[in-house]
């Protein structure tokens, strides 16, 4: 080989040719390499900062805090008032104290008489205020510490910004599992009906419609998705089914599969593309009808890449921020109806993260969901990763 | 080789004094409440036309946003809807030492939407707590029609719903309230949800019912117009500041000074809002 391809004269020798070749491709695979671990090294630091900033919930820091809330009450900013009378005669102080709503009854409401509670179709015990709660109340905000932020983790209560912010987590995390459920029944079997479709019994000319207008819905900003879904689809389904909540769990459902369509789609027709010819052509030879063959073959057949594919729809899914925020109505109710508003993990962080304050409580919680969906994703892709190419393939091939 | 020299001073010359002539142009930031955005960019369009060497910039994001950027020191004035918070002084006076300046520079009354279909028109601010607390969950607790009370509201980054918070509701929001990003969002939903209840800047109201406002059982119920905003008898409204780390100087003082010129408060009405006077 060598002989061919490098005919040996006196001028080249095999040392130095060695040498100029491994300069170029020295070069060449730093290079590469470097990036793939810059990258690797992105991720890692991504997930480093999203940890570090949840981690004042694991150590007692709301001391110091809690201190300067307490001493800033009596401050208030001095006006600028020196234009301000000229352009109106009478005092400008007074009339900016005066501009406030009346009050009603005494100025002291206590919090018993106005407890939040459930109404409608949701259970109601499960949204009263805990007890807890309400010993949290009588206690002034500084006794807000690490280990009560942790209990209120696991009541249903979403109320961040309260005199006594609770933290229910469990409400979150069961509206972003029906929103991602709801998402998943309707987008799995139309996008793998629709891959199989394509790929088995569509002509030419038909799938090369089909899959780029697929293809486009997921060029859509999901503003757009959500934004439809908010004027129109809410509409439409309120006057079809009837239910009270204009904006629910269902609603935040069929705008995320129309986000979730087009990633299942591409990925299972890719996967039922890849099976060999010779299965199809076996099973028809055999007297299988096209129908036969490509629900009880080919589909099968493809089983790892389908399964990868709803695999990362979900993970499209419970991401999915602009949607949730806009057409899921983010209440966060804990019930079993599909028609009541739900409020998921990413919504939460993407309406809240904008005013809250560095460093405080409600700051690292919202980070301690981001490392939650960080590490969902993670976990997802594992199973992607190992279970799919592991067991189900060699399943399948028959090993 | 001289030449070539001379070329490049003339050149670096002709560069600092365009880089010069951008920093002397005075610059004035402005950042804040998402309420505020068309108002302040009505004022910067018509400021700048009357003072071509002026620039001002408006930026939105929420007033929270617009106070921490004046804490961060990245804007030079920061939009409020809300009054700025005991603790947003206290980080200003650490860093700055300074409380801030707060300049009132127009009037908002924040309105109760209802559905147009529903046949309650007033309700008392204690009512409207308490239905927003989650007290009062049916209308026919507050004479209307035996149905649930839907309710919407902003998300908790707003200055809104702080406001709406901090005096009407003067507890938690219901847990059941909807929140969703923007007033035209929920001016929208009412309009399409019979039995729905949101709140919003008066400006908004549009194909939806403003709910006249009584301050107890007694008084009479008053509707967020221009004339019962102004002389503030109608009983939710509310300033809109602007709010500097100290008191304001050169082109951000001709700035302010224009705002709060008769001139410039004429400007409000074309928004939607209401004037100081």
């Amino acid at each position: 080989m060598d002989s061919k391809l490098f005919p040996k004269t006196k001028t080249f020798t095999e040392e130095s040719l060695k040498k100029q070749f491994r300069i170029s491709e020295f070069l060449a695979e730093k290079i590469i390499s470097s990036v793939a671990f810059l990258s690797i090294a992105v991720i890692f630091l991504i997930f480093i900062f999203v940890f570090k900033e949840s981690l004042p919930l694991f150590s007692s820091g709301a001391d110091s805090k809690a201190l300067t809330e307490a001493e800033a009450k009596t401050n208030k900013p001095e006006s600028y008032g020196a234009t301000a009378e000229e352009l109106k005669p009478e005092t400008y102080g007074a009339e900016t104290e005066e501009l406030k709503p009346e009050t009603y009854g005494s100025e002291s409401v206590s919090n018993d008489d106005l407890k939040p509670e459930s109404y409608g179709d949701a259970p109601k015990e499960d949204l009263t205020v805990p007890s807890t709660d309400e010993t949290m109340d009588a206690v002034s905000q500084n006794q807000e510490g690490e280990d009560k932020t942790w209990s209120t983790f696991f009541t249903t209560e979403w109320v961040p910004v309260s005199d006594n912010p609770r933290f229910g987590l469990l409400g979150l995390l069961i509206g972003t599992l029906k929103v991602t459920i709801i998402a998943m029944l309707i987008a799995g079997p139309l996008a793998v009906l629709a891959a199989l479709y394509t790929s088995c019994f569509a002509s030419k000319r038909v799938k090369e419609i089909i899959k780029p207008v697929i293809e486009m819905l997921a060029a859509f900003p999901s503003v757009v998705i959500g934004f439809f879904a908010l004027m129109v689809l809410a509409s439409f389904f309120q006057d079809v089914f009837g239910y009270d909540s204009r904006l629910n769990a269902f609603i935040g459902g069929v705008a995320m599969a129309l986000a979730a369509i087009p990633i299942i789609y591409t990925i299972s027709e890719d996967a039922l593309a890849a099976v060999p010819k010779t299965y199809t052509e076996a099973s028809l030879a055999l007297g299988a009808s096209k129908w036969q063959t490509a629900f009880f073959v080919i589909l099968p057949a493809a089983t790892p890449g389908i399964f990868a594919a709803l695999l990362l729809g979900i993970g499209r899914v419970f991401g999915e921020t602009m949607i949730a925020l806009m057409a899921t109505g983010n209440a966060a109710l804990v019930s079993a109806n599909p028609f009541e508003s739900v409020r998921t993990f990413a919504a939460t962080i993407g309406s809240e993260m904008a005013e809250t304050v560095f460093g405080e409580t409600h700051y690292s919680v919202l980070f301690f969901i981001g490392s939650l969906l960080f590490i969902f994703s993670f976990a997802l892709n594992a199973v992607a990763e190992f279970y799919v190419k592991g067991k189900l393939l060699k399943k399948f091939q028959g090993k | 080789m001289n030449t070539t020299k001379f070329k490049i001073a003339v050149l670096l010359i002709a560069v600092m004094t365009i880089g010069f002539s951008f920093t002397t142009i005075n610059k004035v930031t402005v950042k804040g409440s998402d309420t505020m955005v068309i108002l302040s960019q009505k004022w910067a369009e018509v400021y700048m036309k009357k003072n071509p060497g002026a620039s001002i910039q408006v930026t939105g994001g929420g007033s929270g946003v617009g106070l921490a950027a004046l804490i961060n020191g990245s804007t030079d004035i920061a939009n409020s809807s809300r009054p700025i918070k005991a603790s947003e002084i206290e980080k200003l006076k650490a860093r700055y030492n300074s409380m801030g300046v707060e300049i009132p520079c127009a009037k908002d009354g924040l309105s109760v939407y209802l559905n147009k279909a529903n046949p309650v028109t007033s309700l008392t601010l204690k009512q409207i707590g308490q239905i927003f607390a989650g007290k009062i969950t049916n209308w026919n607790e507050v004479g209307g029609p035996d149905a649930p009370i839907k309710l919407y509201g902003r998300e908790s980054s707003s200055g809104t719903f702080g406001f709406f918070k901090d005096n009407v509701v003067r507890t938690d929001f219901s847990p059941s309230c909807q929140t969703l990003p923007g007033t035209a969002a929920i001016v929208n939903a009412v309009k399409k949800d019979k039995f729905s209840i949101g709140y919003g800047g008066a400006a908004y109201a549009e194909g939806v019912k403003d709910c006249a406002v009584k301050k107890d059982d007694k008084s009479p119920g008053i509707l967020p117009t221009a004339a019962t905003i102004k002389n503030h008898t109608y009983p939710i409204s509310r300033y809109l500041y602007m709010y500097l780390k100290s008191k304001p100087t050169g082109e951000a003082k001709a700035f302010i000074d224009w705002i709060l010129s008769s001139e410039g408060q004429t400007l409000i009405a074309e928004v939607g809002y209401y004037p100081l006077k």
